[in-house]
């Protein structure tokens, strides 16, 4: 059945490589586990350069996806929006907690994301599909 | 004293467009340059500084937004440490 949507927003994030290397270099562990799920760590391999690209696009990721959820207070807990990597390299954003529940609230039903990054910089297109009419207050 | 490290986690971490040291408590950070990601690492950097771990309610823009509004969450932090 095909599922119904009356409108889409869209959040794209631009991240400078060198600062997620910088950041990775002074904090480590502590940056790496605070913001990326286990799986997202997982797909982020390679030499140095090549994973820190890969974090800056998933960083970038989860800032689209915010600019989607447009949180009014808190926002959700950077883990709790993961970009998972299927087996052909193909990503999608799974949300959990806070996230899943700013996603239900926002009328969010389905989220597709697109990520790039060349040498110097990394980037997120996050497409929402949102099964109610925004009301607006004149 | 805390305005003091708060300027100086910024100066270090923040990359921002501006001179730290001459910053209006209230300026917005995110006017001279503080990206999403540099918060992070101000974040980091800060609870480096003050021994304490920012909650997940407190994640939201508005904490990071100027140094005065650091210097109040990091108040309210290290008020609830000793408590």
């Amino acid at each position: 059945m095909e599922e119904k949507h009356d409108s889409f927003r869209v959040g794209v994030d631009l991240v400078r490589v060198a600062d997620v290397a910088e950041t990775v270099a002074h904090f480590g562990d502590r940056y790496l586990r605070r913001i990326y799920t286990e799986h997202e760590l997982a797909s982020c391999t390679g030499v140095p350069e090549v994973a820190a690209a890969s974090l800056a696009a998933r960083f970038a990721a989860k800032e689209a996806v915010l600019k989607v959820l447009r949180p009014a207070g808190a926002r959700p807990d950077w883990r709790d929006i993961e970009v998972h990597r299927d087996e052909v390299g193909a990503c999608e954003i799974c949300l959990t907690s806070s996230a899943a529940r700013l996603a239900a609230e926002a009328g969010v039903t389905q989220l597709a994301v697109s990520l790039t990054h060349e040498h110097e910089l990394a980037m997120a297109v996050v497409v929402a599909a949102v099964s109610r009419r925004e009301v607006r207050v004149a | 004293m805390t305005d003091d490290v708060i300027r100086a986690v910024l100066a270090e971490h923040g990359r921002l467009a501006v001179d730290v040291a001459a910053l209006d408590p209230d300026a917005d950070l995110y006017q001279v340059g503080l990206t999403s990601h540099a918060s992070v690492n101000v974040m980091l950097a800060l609870e480096d500084s003050f021994d304490f771990e920012f909650p997940e309610q407190m994640l939201r823009k508005r904490t990071f937004e100027s140094i005065a509004a650091i210097r109040a969450a990091v108040d309210g932090l290290t008020r609830a440490e000793v408590d």
